[in-house]
């Protein structure tokens, strides 16, 4: 069995196994685990708009630390929108996307594409450095932040390299992209990354629990 | 060798003018990326070699092979360097039946000990040997009395290379390539399903000149033949780099000559000639003709999942496994989920019965 054989093949149906596994794990177990009950009277008939208003608010940076985030704000939101133009709209991953779901969408030009995955690496490295050179950073930061920034850097790199068949024959710069991404994926329940099933959700609680109370998130 | 005749007397007798001759040296030179320099060479040894004794042993195989190198090159020269040899025995070609044929691959073989080339097509069963028999000898005792005094073996096409198609799951006769039972001679694997005649009549040329085998990639194939993949040197590329990709065989892409892979076009991750030697004289190769590559020189190619499916796709298993995952991992996270509300409620319970 060739490295590339092994990449499309048992590597990618474990990973994808432990990676859905994984997830569906962590969401379960999160959202029905025991919450302190509520004793006091609610203050409103329903807390469910202050849920959604504070999905939206915490989605923009506090107005009041606005210059000192600013950076790590705005760079974040170019960042996951360079990552997802990438990841969903380049033609071999709707291919990949396609046979799971079986459906596809229209794919975005390569040359888009190449772009979007050069400004989604280099921020995320930009972000990977000051992470490791800011005193406050890089004291509240261990080792699931830096693993989660390395297995999405990774696959980045290893795609664009695959796509300009640089550096090794194209089979093996594949076979190197899939693992990779099998790495993330097998990565992904267990740590940090999981904010991308929880992030919402979180904010949502956050929001309900305050307005039940009368407090604005 | 019983004819000991040159192969340029060989070629002079046959009407091939030294115009030809040289013309054909040129090319040889060039395709194995030889310098312009060595053209002499390669024509100076070629019309002074002697006709080389080559023994080619058909054994599960289609007879591909031996197809496309009988029906592609004739009249072209190459295929009267190819008549050149002394081909002493292809039960598929040679007159003689039976007795007569086993003997004469007997003699060739005893009169040219040491000095001839054995061909091989189509894999060896070892798991029966009673699978595939000649003349009542098992395919691995013919293969191993015949290798025994070769000079090298060419194993022609993907069956005698990789174990091809036999070889493919389940593979219930227990093929094996060449290389897997001869590990003491030099094996020159050219690959495909089949090859491209012109690469095996090279690989003989480049044999006759220099009397060794030429430069091999990782897989035991000549670099250069297999040196560089299907994609690199396909036509279509530059609509691969632009995104413009053919969605079916009969829609606007395919009728503009679009990129085949989302196809399923094996072109990225298949090293062969096919782009640049063509077929049929050089006049198209399956990608010419508006199919994808399938890969049929790589090992294993039968095994990819399917012809049509894309490279990226993958071959990620099912969906019902998936479903089946995340079954399970919502179950044992709502089992976590309880047992994490029962140890609290044991907690809280024990707090207040401490009145604390």
């Amino acid at each position: 069995m060739s490295l590339l054989e092994f990449a499309r093949g048992p590597a990618l149906q474990w990973s994808l196994i432990i990676f859905v596994f994984g997830v569906l794990w962590r969401i379960a177990g999160t959202m029905l685990i025991a919450s302190r009950k509520d004793l006091s009277k609610p203050r409103r008939q329903s807390a469910v708009r202050d849920g959604l208003l504070t999905i939206a608010t915490r989605s923009l940076p506090e107005h009041q630390f606005e210059k000192k985030i600013r950076f790590q704000h705005y760079t974040g939101y170019a960042w996951h929108v360079a990552l997802f133009i990438s990841v969903l709209f380049f033609a071999p991953h709707i291919l990949f996307f396609e046979s799971v779901l079986g459906f596809g969408w229209p794919h975005l030009p390569n040359d888009i594409i190449l772009v979007t995955g050069a400004i989604a690496l280099a921020i995320l490295l930009a972000l990977l450095i000051r992470r490791g050179m800011h005193p406050v950073l890089r004291l509240i930061s261990n080792a699931d932040d830096y693993i989660s920034i390395v297995v999405v850097i990774v696959p980045i790199i290893t795609g664009i390299l695959a796509f300009a068949h640089i550096g090794a024959r194209y089979e093996t710069l594949l076979a190197i992209h899939f693992l990779s991404v099998e790495a993330m994926l097998i990565w992904f329940p267990f740590g940090k990354l999981m904010h991308t099933a929880l992030t919402f959700p979180s904010r949502y609680e956050a929001g309900a629990s305050y307005g039940r109370r009368g407090v604005k998130a | 060798m019983r004819d000991r005749q040159t192969l340029g007397q060989f070629l002079k007798e046959s009407g091939v003018s030294r115009r030809g001759f040289l013309k054909y040296c040129s090319a040889t030179a060039s395709l194995m990326a030889l310098p312009p320099s060595a053209v002499g060479q390669v024509a100076e040894a070629l019309a002074s070699a002697r006709r080389p004794s080559v023994v080619w042993l058909s054994f599960q195989e289609c007879t591909g092979c031996t197809e496309s190198l009988t029906r592609s090159h004739a009249p072209t020269v190459e295929s009267l360097i190819f008549d050149g040899i002394s081909l002493d025995y292809h039960h598929t070609l040679q007159a003689a039946s039976g007795t007569g044929a086993e003997e004469a691959r007997i003699a060739a073989m005893e009169e040219n000990s040491g000095d001839y080339i054995l061909v091989v097509d189509g894999s060896i069963p070892v798991g029966n040997p009673a699978y595939s028999t000649i003349a009542g000898i098992s395919n691995l005792d013919m293969l191993q009395e015949s290798a025994k005094n070769a000079a090298a073996i060419v194993a022609v096409g993907t069956c005698a290379a990789f174990g091809g198609i036999p070889h493919a799951s389940p593979n219930p006769t227990g093929a094996v390539a060449v290389s897997d039972i001869i590990t003491d001679k030099p094996i020159i694997n050219v690959s495909g399903c089949p090859p491209i005649p012109v690469v095996i009549t090279g690989v003989l040329a480049y044999y006759l000149t220099f009397g060794n085998i030429p430069e091999l990639d990782d897989l035991g194939r000549p670099t250069a033949f297999f040196g560089q993949n299907i994609h690199d040197r396909c036509y279509r590329r530059p609509f691969y780099e632009r995104g413009q990709f053919a969605k079916t065989f009969d829609d606007e892409g395919a009728r503009k000559g679009w990129c085949l892979y989302e196809l399923g076009c094996k072109g990225p991750t298949t090293y062969n000639a096919c782009a640049t030697l063509k077929w049929n004289e050089g006049t198209s190769f399956p990608i010419g003709s508006g199919h994808g590559c399938l890969g049929c020189s790589e090992p294993d190619f039968w095994d990819q999942g399917s012809f049509y499916r894309p490279i990226a796709a993958g071959m990620w298993g099912s969906r019902e496994a998936l479903l089946g995952a995340a079954a399970a991992g919502a179950v044992i996270g709502a089992g976590a989920a309880m047992a994490a509300r029962a140890r609290k409620k044991k907690a809280d319970k024990k707090q207040e019965a401490s009145g604390t």
